[in-house]
């Protein structure tokens, strides 16, 4: 059986890099008791897949992760998995939801094609421009076009068509970007695009980030249908 | 919504407030002691947050005594070791304390504190150390020393313990090197001689009682110095010779002990054992449960300070050891278990141990991992079952290259069950081999030297007679020899021995190379040397006296600290630094000492006796060996502790 699990992460542990978040549910999902399935071979794993990679120190209310149990014979499987995960976890990583995946069901990974964030400014480290002024021309503009450092140089992108929903209220950002594996836009490059377009410069590390949540898409490539990655399954 | 926290006097760094201001779910266990522009900037930022899985939190209204367990390197290394869980473990137990711990922040960290003035915090509360009560600092090697100096210094701490004022933390040291403290004499109020679990609560309810009685700190230290295994250095005066020799060393103030015992924990198995030891965020060097199965060595190899340090060994009882397998893999969810104890081949239940860890382990998917087992078919067979046989390596640590040479260290590993093992070994599947020896050992010749070469030469040849062509699945066998240089360690029969200069130890690995490459399978050979800077001056350490005290404090001050890591180890300083306080390298490291010359660590006892150490000394020189513990008593002096192996009967 395949479950999606989701989890918030926030306080000081938002310090901890992907790989070791998924270290830390490795051995909580042991702690837990939870039958977890595992590869076979002499350096067997557990079989678990997650979500978008969160960078470090940002927070999130809604990461995800899937893992394959074995057996789970008891009456509510999720209730139960999430009641024993959050006994076993830290202050700062709780899970908020457990569902059972339909067989067909992609896994975490695969699933990604979009995730939302709220974004504000550090006390201090506010622009001087009027925000929802710049936003508004910001938006009207056919191409936003950033410099990306690759490996094999620079290469120019276009933000413009995976900038999903940008608004600005009660001292936030929020967006909607695309975070499909060929098209993933991080917050900090519509911020610093936006800057650049109304010629102000972010200060260094002035972006307190939360991602709220990571979508699936449930329409086609040209007709795009996003949904939370838990509302897949029961 | 905006939530002010209260912080200790830190300076706040900006933005700080905004950090917490919009995030849901902050409260005041929330706060970290590093803003959030230092933890985005630094290299691994999880080493300074704390909050891992089974660290403890207690509520500071609630316990009397603050305790900073620290180990004096990065935090990788010093959450890898055992000897620190344990006593946070113990000390947590106990409900009016609340032990914490701290590591050496890298050298990254270390700088923004110092330009920011950030004092150093221990993790679980964030608080600064200054504030504590004790400051237990765990000494296991002696290329820590500068670290010791690095972490009072970032807590805002004297280094000079005559220095610090009654609102100081009482720093305490302990661990192996404490069995010669004298070159970090200035540097702490008191050391804890022996192992932990003893003597701790007595410290702390006399602390107590102090405190409430509005005594100094001075009295306070003067009360313990009288506590059995506590050593408190300013009580005590070193006069020297004009030849540098120690003339006497005593206690100034009738009443201090002129001899501090050993402190041992007598039953092993009825004491502390963290059962919820801290699981990390990041990968450490130990990322796995520990089962410490036994303490100490019935074997006495020559050289070995373990060996004689916690000496009677002491089996725990296997049947607990099951349980606290089972425990500790639930508590923590490691997916490795290990088992610890200086030769794990000498525990008696091992082969029901190990049977039940594998039946356990498979089942839970844990792998299992077995340090410092001899090689022979019961080993193999255990091998064979937990790892991959092709990706694995047999690890044999003759030590030296001649069965002469083995005499005179009483390594009892012949070359004889050295190529048997291998034999073994090779027709199981095995490829690699790992050989440990070491250079510059007391009465070595160059024929021992050239014996390395020979003896890693039959092993590949074993290789190629027992594997059959058509078989080697590699097509080849793989041995891997290290050397490492000797260096004579207190409390051994070899504390007298003179030591190896760095000259002489380069030309030692220069002829083991050259060696090597003269032999008929050199292709299957690889050999790797450790520097030869670093050992000179951890000898000089390892044997000092109160002098180097100067020493150490002026290469910290000069920019020195992980001196431990090679690649910040600065030779040139440190010889420097000698010249300057008028000290000499050659002294400490380059003269056999006479059995009748004080020697700085005579004045602790631990367990074995002086006439035992040269009695084994003068049997090395004689080239004879001595029988383990198991098989024959050689009368060390440790059965005066009343237990252990002294009184189980010989096989
Ligand atoms: S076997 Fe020898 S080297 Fe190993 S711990 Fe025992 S005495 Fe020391
Ligand atoms: S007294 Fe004898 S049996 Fe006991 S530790 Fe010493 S040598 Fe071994």
């Amino acid at each position: 059986m395949k479950l999606r699990i989701k989890f918030r992460k926030f306080g000081p542990v938002r310090y901890i890099g992907h790989l070791d978040v998924m270290r830390f549910f490795q051995k909580a999902i042991r702690r837990a008791g939870i039958d977890v399935a595992y590869t076979s071979g002499f350096s067997p794993h557990q079989v678990m897949s997650f979500a978008a990679p969160l960078g470090v120190g940002l927070t999130s209310n809604g990461e995800y992760m899937d893992i394959e149990v074995c057996s789970a014979d008891f009456p509510d499987v999720c209730g139960e998995v999430k009641r024993r995960l959050n006994e076993v976890s830290v202050p700062g990583i709780e899970v908020i939801s457990v569902k059972v995946l339909p067989k067909d069901a992609g896994n975490a990974m695969a699933s990604v094609a979009a995730a939302s964030y709220t974004v504000r400014f550090r006390e201090g480290r506010e622009p001087a421009v009027h925000l929802t002024e710049a936003l508004a021309e910001f938006m009207k503009k056919e191409q936003i076009l950033i410099t990306k450092e690759t490996k094999k140089g620079q290469r120019e992108v276009d933000l413009k068509a995976g900038i999903y929903q940008l608004t600005w209220e009660n001292d936030a950002f929020y967006m909607l970007l695309d975070a499909s594996s060929g098209g993933n836009i991080k917050p900090v490059q519509v911020i610093q695009a936006l800057f650049a377009d109304c010629g102000e410069t972010l200060q260094e590390n002035a972006l307190l980030i939360t991602r709220e949540e990571v979508y699936t898409n449930i329409g086609t490539q040209e007709d795009i249908k996003l949904v939370p990655l838990d509302e897949i399954g029961i | 919504m905006k939530i002010l926290k209260k912080d200790g006097g830190r300076i706040k760094g900006p933005g700080e407030n905004a950090a917490a201001n919009g995030m849901r779910n902050q409260c005041m266990e929330d706060r970290l002691a590093l803003s959030d522009d230092i933890l985005m900037k630094i290299e691994k930022p999880e080493r300074y947050i704390g909050h891992e899985v089974n660290s403890v939190v207690k509520d500071k209204g609630k316990i009397k005594v603050r305790f900073a367990m620290c180990f004096p390197d990065v935090y990788e290394i010093g959450m890898s070791h055992l000897g620190i869980q344990i006593l946070y473990d113990m000390f947590n137990s106990m409900e009016d304390v609340w032990c914490e711990r701290v590591y050496s922040p890298w050298l990254d960290l270390d700088a923004v504190m110092r330009e920011k003035k950030i004092p150093l915090f221990a993790l679980e509360s964030q608080d600064p150390v200054r504030e504590f009560d004790f400051l237990g600092i765990t000494i296991q090697y002696e290329m820590c020393y500068t670290n010791i100096l690095q972490i009072l210094d970032l807590s805002g701490i004297p280094l000079m313990a005559l220095e610090r004022g009654d609102d100081c933390p009482i720093v305490i040291g302990g661990g192996p090197c404490t069995y010669n403290p004298e070159p970090l004499a200035d540097f702490f109020d008191l050391f804890y001689i022996g192992e932990g679990e003893t003597r701790y609560r007595d410290l702390i309810d006399l602390y107590q009682e102090c405190r409430s009685g509005g005594l100094k700190r001075r009295e306070f230290l003067r009360r313990a110095a009288k506590l059995p295994g506590i050593y408190v250095p300013q009580f005590y005066e070193t006069t020297y010779n004009e030849d540098g020799t120690i003339r006497s060393f005593s206690p100034v103030e009738d009443g201090i002990p002129a001899v501090v015992q050993k402190e041992i924990e007598l039953n092993v198995t009825d004491t502390y054992y963290p059962m919820k030891p801290v699981v990390p965020f990041i990968k450490v060097t130990q990322d796995r449960v520990v089962l410490e199965i036994q303490r100490g060595c019935i074997r006495g190899c020559r050289f070995c300070q373990a060996g004689q340090l916690y000496r009677p060994v002491r089996e725990r009882d296997v049947d607990t050891m099951k349980k606290y397998a089972l425990e500790m893999l639930k508590n923590t969810g490691h997916e490795e278990i290990s088992l610890s104890s200086l030769s794990s081949s000498d525990y008696s239940k091992l082969p029901e141990l190990i049977d039940f860890l594998i039946e356990e382990c498979s089942r839970q998917h844990v792998n299992i991992s077995l340090p410092s087992l001899r090689i022979d078919a019961f080993s193999l067979d255990v091998m064979s079952k937990v790892q991959d046989v092709k990706k694995s390596s047999l690890t044999f640590a003759p030590e030296a290259g001649s069965q002469r040479l083995r005499n005179v260290i009483n390594k009892g590993l012949t070359e004889e069950a050295i190529l048997n093992g291998a034999a073994l070994a090779f027709e199981g599947g095995w490829t690699r081999v790992k050989l440990y020896f070491m250079l510059g050992l007391p009465m070595e010749t160059p024929e021992d030297i050239r014996g390395i070469a020979e003896l890693s030469n039959k092993i590949a040849a074993t290789f190629f007679d027992t594997v059959p062509k058509e078989k080697r699945t590699n097509g080849k066998v793989q041995i891997v020899v290290s050397t490492s240089f000797f260096v004579p360690k207190p409390f051994t029969p070899f504390q007298w021995a003179k030591q190896c200069t760095k000259e002489e130890f380069l030309e030692k690995a220069y002829l083991t190379r050259t060696s090597i490459s003269d032999q008929l399978n050199q292709k299957s050979i690889k050999y790797n040397w450790h520097e030869a800077d670093a050992s000179v001056m951890e000898g000089v350490l390892a044997r000092g006296d109160r002098r180097l005290g100067e020493v150490i404090r002026k290469v910290y001050e000069k920019g020195g600290f992980y001196d431990a890591w090679s690649e910040y180890y600065d030779n040139e300083r440190w010889l420097k630094t000698m010249e300057e306080c008028g000290l000499s390298v050659d002294f400490y490291t380059h003269r056999e000492r006479p059995a009748d010359e004080i020697l700085p660590w005579d004045f602790i006892d631990c367990g074995v006796t002086k006439e035992f150490l040269l009695r084994e000394w003068e049997k090395a020189k004689r080239e004879e060996t001595s029988e383990n513990c198991k098989i024959k008593c050689q009368g060390c002096g440790a059965s005066r502790f009343g237990c252990g192996i002294c009184f189980e009967p010989r096989t």
